[in-house]
């Protein structure tokens, strides 16, 4: 370690990611400074693009925030449209909601473990190489994810952007032929699925400790997709609709992205948030493969975002497994809502984390005003937090290369999505 | 020689490349065939050297997008737009029908520390393209009989005809006719399955006009089913608001009158 190391670190383009960022730093006597996880993708303004738009739009809309988990934004939308209206769609509905969302978890952390994340572990640029040395965990990878992509195509027509969900229930339920069929594929990758987080946990990653709020919704007896209280590792415990009297967003300069912050600190959401605060949701076959890894939940050490993700990849077939088995009735595919005015909140888990909406609407069922908070503009203080230990522990005397694909492997770990965290932005006036 | 592509991003979801990323085996078959030199999301990060075919997702909306185009434009073969967003300016591009600038100002404390152009606009305002593939989202398919295509050296065929012809193959029974539903199939580009009306609902215009779209006909019978001028405009002014059939009808239906 040298004082005379002085460095500036630019990645203009981060590699792996889910849209566009960059990342600046300077490292100045043995200290990480001006460190900023720069998003630039341009906003694109949806929440006031909804404004005068009718309820049963806003399905379809927020689908366009993000393309690789378009369905969590249309849950955290129906449930908040629903509450609005007082209109319950009925225990099938429920369950058939739970199948479209494993579906998306399914298949957004299979891209994510093996095509963005994984080269990491395995010393490779791309999936692409990385599947001449792993030819069998790529192709295991690439079938749950097109497993996953195929629930959600069951329940909504399509993969991205799905046509399925509305405002009290679905346009269409499957027939049961159809059902049946993707009950057998899913009972033959229940293997894989164990395989997978298998592999993910012999992965080599750095053994690093870091003490940081994990959030996650909680729910008093299923492991959280669509619904529960909000709760966090401190002891926070309260309903979706107090959110906004306990986090904050603010705005920095160098981001086209919000930070947010629960009272005043950073704080972190996703698979290893939720998989820590609900382990004791987990059902017991899932638990026992969980204690085999050998990794100590909870856990303290981000890089074990993966291993959380196939364990969450697991949970879901299980529970996709565990829905057809109980053979929800195939009717109604909905029931009728009527509108009316009134403020609604819907949160869910997406892949990366809380989803949080609301809405206010007028009484012929108008979106007057609409605010959208999602995963990644919560996770960004605790990435720049993170990175700043993180690169000082890994050793700033190394050189730029090793520095830099360092810093790109913490960011990569978070899974950010650049294009979901540029595309809302809160409206508030400084004048 | 291996051809070489690159997938650029703009202004968009990143559901358009997603088409590559959800190929499975065939993004390893896609690797063999042709040598991947950009595309960041899969990690493949060298953007300055020259491609047969270039792929653009997203809309151009600040200055940076639109020197960044036209060094992109100048290195590749061909370009071919992928999706909503870069064929016609995506559902973003309702925001030039708005005060972009007043918007900026409301929504951000220090609007002055954006890039950002009062518009986002499709691809083809700025340079030239050689091939649209419409869709929110594109589909594997057509992406990959683009590449088979443009990899013998010619245009696949275009896909122009209405949604209705597909809705028909499929054997999907009509939303218009036995709902009342107001389907936008009669002026709407085929190439998703007629998911939508196979689903038991209206088709909502994600594949862009078709040829020759009758905007005038259809809001008049949107108008039998029930609706007021503004909600058969907010029909045509949604995902593809930028493509001049639905821009025009749109603003007409708009106006309040046909």
């Amino acid at each position: 370690m040298t004082e005379s190391h002085n460095i500036r670190i630019q990645v203009p383009v981060l590699a792996r990611v889910e849209g566009e960022g960059g990342l600046e730093f300077a490292v100045r006597d043995g200290q990480v400074e001006e460190l900023r996880l720069s998003i630039y993708e341009p906003p694109r303004l949806f929440e006031k693009f909804l404004e005068g738009r009718e309820y049963h739009e806003v399905p379809d809309m927020v689908a366009r925030i993000c393309g690789i988990c378009p369905v969590a934004y249309q849950m955290s939308a129906v449930h908040a449209l629903e509450q609005v209206f007082g209109v319950d769609p009925g225990a099938h509905i429920r369950l058939w909601r739970r199948l479209f969302y494993c579906g998306e978890w399914i298949q957004s952390h299979a891209l994510h473990i093996h095509l963005l994340a994984a080269p990491d572990f395995t010393g490779f640029d791309s999936v692409t190489a990385m599947a001449r040395e792993y030819p069998h965990e790529v192709r295991r990878g690439l079938a749950l994810q097109a497993l996953g992509n195929d629930i959600i195509a069951l329940l909504g027509g399509r993969s991205v952007h799905p046509v399925g969900a509305c405002v009290g229930g679905f346009h269409r339920l499957p027939a049961l032929e159809e059902c049946r069929a993707l009950l057998e594929r899913l009972q033959a990758a229940r293997e894989q699925a164990q395989a997978l987080v298998r592999w993910c946990a012999s992965l080599p990653v750095p053994q690093r400790e870091q003490s940081f709020c994990s959030v996650a919704l909680r729910h008093p007896d299923e492991y959280p997709l669509n619904e529960g209280r909000l709760a966090s590792s401190e002891g926070l415990d309260i309903a979706i609709e107090d959110y906004e009297q306990h986090f904050e967003e603010f705005q920095v300069p160098y981001s086209t992205a919000l930070h947010a912050s629960l009272h005043g600190q950073d704080y972190l959401v996703g698979p290893l948030a939720r998989l820590n605060l609900n382990l004791d949701r987990l059902p017991a076959s899932v638990r026992r493969l969980v204690d085999d890894t050998g990794i100590a939940f909870p856990s303290a050490n981000m890089f074990h975002s993966m291993v959380a993700r196939a364990v969450e990849i697991l949970y879901c077939v299980e529970e996709a497994i565990r829905i057809l088995e109980r053979q929800p009735p195939l009717e109604p595919a909905a029931v009728p809502v009527l509108p009316r005015a009134g403020t609604g909140y819907g949160c869910t888990e997406a892949p990366r984390g809380l989803l949080w909406h609301r809405y206010v609407l007028a009484a012929d069922g108008t979106i007057e005003a609409a605010r959208i908070v999602p995963p990644t503009s919560q996770n960004q203080a605790r990435i720049e937090a993170d990175l700043r230990t993180s690169l000082q522990d890994f050793g700033l005397e190394r050189d730029e290369a090793e520095l830099r694909l360092h810093a790109e492997t913490v960011i990569r770990n978070y899974d950010p999505c650049i294009s979901c965290a540029t595309h809302f932005l809160r409206l508030r006036v400084r004048r | 020689m291996k051809a070489r592509i690159g997938v650029y991003k703009f202004s968009s979801c990143d559901g358009c490349q997603l088409a590559f990323l959800n190929l499975g085996e065939t993004l390893l078959a896609l690797d063999e065939l042709v040598e991947i030199s950009y595309f960041a999301e899969a990690g493949m990060m060298d953007e300055d050297t020259p491609v047969d075919i270039a792929f653009v997702e997203g809309s151009i909306s600040t200055a940076a997008d639109r020197e960044r185009i036209r060094r992109i434009r100048d290195h590749s073969g061909r370009l071919v737009t992928m999706g909503a967003c870069a064929t016609a300016g995506g559902l973003q591009a309702l925001r030039n029908l708005a005060d972009a600038s007043a918007w900026l100002a409301d929504v951000y404390a220090t609007p002055e520390v954006l890039d950002s152009l009062d518009q986002a606009l499709p691809v083809a305002e700025f340079v030239e393209v050689d091939l649209e593939l419409w869709g929110c989202p594109v589909d594997s398919r057509q992406l990959l009989a683009a590449v088979r295509s443009l990899l013998f050296g010619v245009l696949p065929p275009p896909q122009r005809e209405k949604l209705c012809l597909e809705c028909k193959r499929q054997q999907a029974v009509c939303v218009m006719v036995t709902k009342g539903e107001p389907c936008m199939g009669p002026v709407t580009r085929s190439g998703c399955g007629a998911i939508c009306p196979r689903f038991g609902r209206a088709c909502y215009a994600c594949y862009g006009p078709a040829e020759s779209p009758n905007g005038s006909a259809l809001g008049r019978r949107f108008e039998g089913l029930g609706l007021l001028p503004e909600q058969v405009a907010r029909r045509f002014l949604f995902i593809n608001s930028h493509a001049d059939a639905f821009l025009e009808a749109g603003q007409r239906w708009m106006s309040g009158h046909d």
